[in-house]
């Protein structure tokens, strides 16, 4: 630190240091004042932290923008109702080169395929999370939660080609035949579709894609139970599954339910896996084998090629409306998660 | 007749546990049973397509053999490398001011938990965010606005990167021991100088892994790039027209009728997926190695 006195500017022109200062004092001193460069430096950082709001405001002005045409002439009809052919009475929710728009067959599609995507895969992960933390030996642990996370790296993109290569198949000859027989009474699964897309497929692989978030949310809320919880409810002689349910998952119960809406938010915008799979079409149908399409898959097949200004516009408003329910769904999850990871410290999933 | 009932409960209790046990190892063989799979049928697809000219040449129309994606994969380089410029300096920018100057203030939690919302908002979003903002206004004396360009998708792909960096950087700069910042004051050091140099150097192991784990998330990222930067069969690097990348031509190959196309896209997912698994294990590595154990 002690810096070479040839170096330094002659005397006079810096101040006097005090007879006592060190080499170091006397260096510091004749660097000058920093006051300029740190407040700066500071203002810099915080306009970095700043730019996050403004990403979301830029976003939030350009859908809501872009969308003006689609609001003034429809409104809230939009979501809700759809033109009706004179002739037949049938719906015409969606015929963009005539003008008919409706949001309502991609509303619907996202909801199911994201409610039975949820169906197969919560239970899966919450299996995954306790076999982790709980019953997993250290040596596996490691391996385990490491395959997990690479499910979570995986591309959208290559999990949509394997399912059309590989999962529609199987459940075009095998799956839906069974759903159908075993569970046609219910009137949700007629499988009169020969494609083997639709609703059903898309679940499974929105299914798989969302299990390593919820299970590793999962995981993070059940450590941050206090390892004295177990203890207790081992001490009292109950079994690894009892001390599980009444220690861990009751007390992680809040943090375990942010977890799931944290997947459901991922599930809702999915885009290129279930454009791939659902089928595309904008019909609304009971049976959950029939082909389908959602909000993010119209938005990624028609917007390029829109055919009009309304036709885009109506995709935009589309895509407002995923933003919107997105920011709603990711911060109440991210608030549930917080009220039991609070004090433990932070994870960036 | 106490004892028996108990023996029965005792048997029963015995019985869901292990019944548990045995679920949640299912529920496990389960959730790792695609991605072998999917690895399993990428290599036995795709691998006899990876070759020289895979990496070195142009698509081919279907039916002649031969081809690769080499422009595919230099766009998506390309688009990367623009992402990674607007992404990375504003997002350890933000991660800085949390660790540093906005430590338990109100303002920084705020930024952090928009943060967090805001890696939960859909890809595609992004797209339709950059395609209003870049593609869609027609200004004639700005450069890249009015079309379809690289510049268009570089954008929504760095402000993916933004939140995910700046959480990582934060996290990673809160593991510094408070004792080296306090070193480095202690000397006199400027605050800016001692964040600079001290803090973000010793946490550089972390912060580097973070961003490639923010690159790795955009560079399979296909959502917002299907309408801004729209895809070119071509040979084209400039930001200024269309381009091409990797995942959008694996999309476009993988939902054509070709047979030939069909195993482009397959061995352009093994790529993918190869350079991707190879990130994931690297920042692995680096943070089960304990870098930030040297610090402390």
């Amino acid at each position: 630190m002690q810096p070479d006195p040839a170096s330094l500017p002659p005397e006079g022109q810096r101040p006097e240091p005090p007879a006592e200062a060190s080499g170091i004092r006397k260096y510091l001193m004749s660097r000058g004042n920093s006051a300029i460069a740190d407040a700066g430096f500071h203002w810099l950082m915080v306009l970095c932290a700043f730019s996050i709001f403004g990403i979301v405001a830029l976003i939030a002005t350009e859908l809501v923008t872009h969308s003006t045409e689609t609001w003034h002439k429809f409104g809230l009809r939009f979501f809700f109702q759809a033109d009706h052919d004179p002739d037949t009475h049938l719906p015409l929710f969606w015929d963009p080169v005539n003008g008919h728009f409706s949001a309502l067959p991609f509303i619907y599609g996202t909801i199911v395929s994201s409610i039975l995507a949820l169906i197969i895969a919560v239970p899966l992960s919450v299996g995954v999370a306790v076999f982790l933390t709980e019953m997993c030996p250290k040596a596996l642990r490691g391996i385990l939660a490491f395959l997990t996370e690479l499910l979570a790296a995986i591309p959208s993109i290559i999990y949509g080609v394997w399912a059309v290569a590989v999962l529609v198949p199987i459940m075009r000859e095998h799956v839906n035949p069974l759903l159908a027989t075993y569970l046609g009474w219910t009137g949700l699964f007629v499988d009169d579709n020969p494609t083997g897309l639709g609703y059903t497929s898309a679940g499974v692989i929105l299914a798989i894609m969302i299990l390593p978030i919820i299970s590793s949310l999962t995981r993070e809320v059940m450590t941050a139970v206090p390892h004295s919880q177990r203890e207790a409810v081992l001490a009292l002689g109950a079994t690894r599954w009892e001390m599980i349910r009444t220690g861990v998952l009751r007390n992680a119960r809040i943090g375990i339910v942010g977890a799931i809406i944290l997947g459901l938010g991922r599930a809702l915008g999915e885009t290129m896996a279930v454009t791939m799979v659902i089928g595309n079409t904008p019909e609304i149908h009971r049976s959950l084998l029939a082909n389908g399409a959602s909000m993010s898959a119209v938005i990624a097949n028609e917007y390029a090629e829109a055919v009009t200004d309304l036709h885009r516009s109506a995709l935009t408003e589309i895509g407002l409306a995923l933003f919107i329910v997105t920011i709603i769904v990711n911060a109440l999850a991210r608030l549930l998660v917080w009220a039991v990871t609070r004090g433990t410290p932070p994870r960036v999933i | 007749m106490n004892t028996g009932q108990n023996s029965i409960r005792s048997q029963w209790r015995a019985f869901t546990d292990n019944a548990v046990t045995f679920l949640a190892i299912l529920a496990t063989a389960v959730v790792v049973l695609p991605l072998l799979a999917i690895f399993a049928y990428l290599l036995y697809k795709g691998a006899a397509s990876v070759n020289l000219d895979f990496f070195t040449k142009v698509l081919k129309p279907p039916g002649e053999v031969g081809g690769g994606l080499a422009n595919s994969i230099v766009g998506s380089a390309v688009l990367l490398a623009e992402a990674s410029v607007i992404g990375v300096p504003i997002g350890i920018g933000g991660g800085i001011f949390l660790a540093e100057y906005g430590r338990g203030t109100k303002f920084a939690n705020a930024v952090r938990f928009t943060a967090d919302v805001l890696n939960g908002v859909p890809s595609i979003i992004m797209g339709v965010a950059a395609y209003a903002l870049i593609v869609s206004p027609h200004i004639s004396w700005l450069p890249f606005v009015g079309h379809f360009s690289g510049f268009a998708g570089g954008v929504a792909l760095g402000i993916m990167m933004i939140p995910t960096i700046t959480r990582t950087s934060e996290e990673m700069l809160l593991m510094v021991p408070n004792a080296v910042r306090e070193a480095a004051l202690g000397l006199g050091v400027p605050n800016w100088r001692s964040i600079l140099s001290i803090t973000v150097r010793t946490a550089s192991p972390g912060i580097i892994t973070g961003c490639m784990l923010a690159f790795a998330r955009v560079a399979g990222e296909t959502a917002p790039l299907i309408f801004t930067v729209l895809g070119n069969s071509f040979w084209s690097t400039s930001l200024n027209r269309p381009i091409d990348a990797l995942p959008l031509r694996i999309y476009v190959l993988a939902l054509s009728p070709y047979d030939d196309w069909h195993r482009m896209a397959w061995a352009g997912s093994l790529v993918l997926i190869v350079l991707i698994v190879l990130a994931v294990s690297l920042v692995r590595y680096v943070t089960s190695r304990g870098v930030m154990k040297g610090a402390s």
